[in-house]
């Protein structure tokens, strides 16, 4: 976790991935 | 005044006033993770204290207080809209449930995670690292490990915070 969190790029698509994730939960959810 | 109803006029100061004091706040916490975190290694020792003490201390105070306005003027925005309950239990309860508050009920709670990194975990830490509360070298350097890590969790956590708060807005 440290590993991906010290490399900005690996953070940001991180970012987009749990955006993905979420839009997911939302569309489930409403 | 009769398009809008005076509280409505609120909702519009305030959330503009959420959107900018957020902006205040993010914007600082890319400058940290985008531009300073990978530019202060490249600076020749002997210049590197005009960042820490010069500037960390000023971009410091615009993004701790500028997460505690978003915090507050996103609150009073959603009280004021009538659906912050709602939206706290992110739409589970509502008998009709609506997109919205799920969505921007996500957007909240995330927010509200990162408010608490900047409050408990970057700002004491940072305190150390711009001196402020005196620490030995070794206890510096775990400080800025650890408010490194707490900021950069913070900028993985602000791009589906900002989702799911724009999506909350012009989706629905």
């Amino acid at each position: 976790m440290e590993a991906l969190l010290n490399n900005l790029t690996a953070t940001v698509i991180a970012g987009f991935v749990l955006t993905i994730i979420l839009a997911i939960v939302i569309h489930v959810m409403a | 005044m009769d398009f809008l109803s005076q509280q409505e006029w609120w909702s519009v100061f305030i959330r503009w006033l959420h959107i900018i004091s957020g902006i205040m706040w993010i914007g600082h916490l890319w400058y940290f993770n985008f531009t300073q975190t990978p530019t202060v290694p490249k600076i020749p020792a002997e210049l590197r204290p005009a960042i820490v003490r010069y500037i960390l201390p000023e971009a410091l105070f615009w993004f701790r207080w500028g997460a505690v306005a978003t915090l507050v003027f996103g609150l009073i925005l959603a009280w004021l809209q009538g659906y912050l309950g709602s939206a706290l239990a992110l739409g589970i309860p509502d008998p009709h449930p609506h997109g919205k508050t799920t969505a921007i009920g996500w957007g909240m709670w995330i927010g509200f995670i990162m408010f608490l990194n900047v409050w408990i975990l970057i700002w004491p830490n940072q305190q150390k690292v711009i001196g402020l509360v005196s620490a030995t070298p070794d206890e510096v350097n775990a400080a800025r490990r650890i408010a490194g890590l707490a900021s950069r969790v913070n900028t993985l956590l602000s791009i589906p915070m900002l989702y799911a708060m724009v999506f909350a807005a012009h989706r629905y």
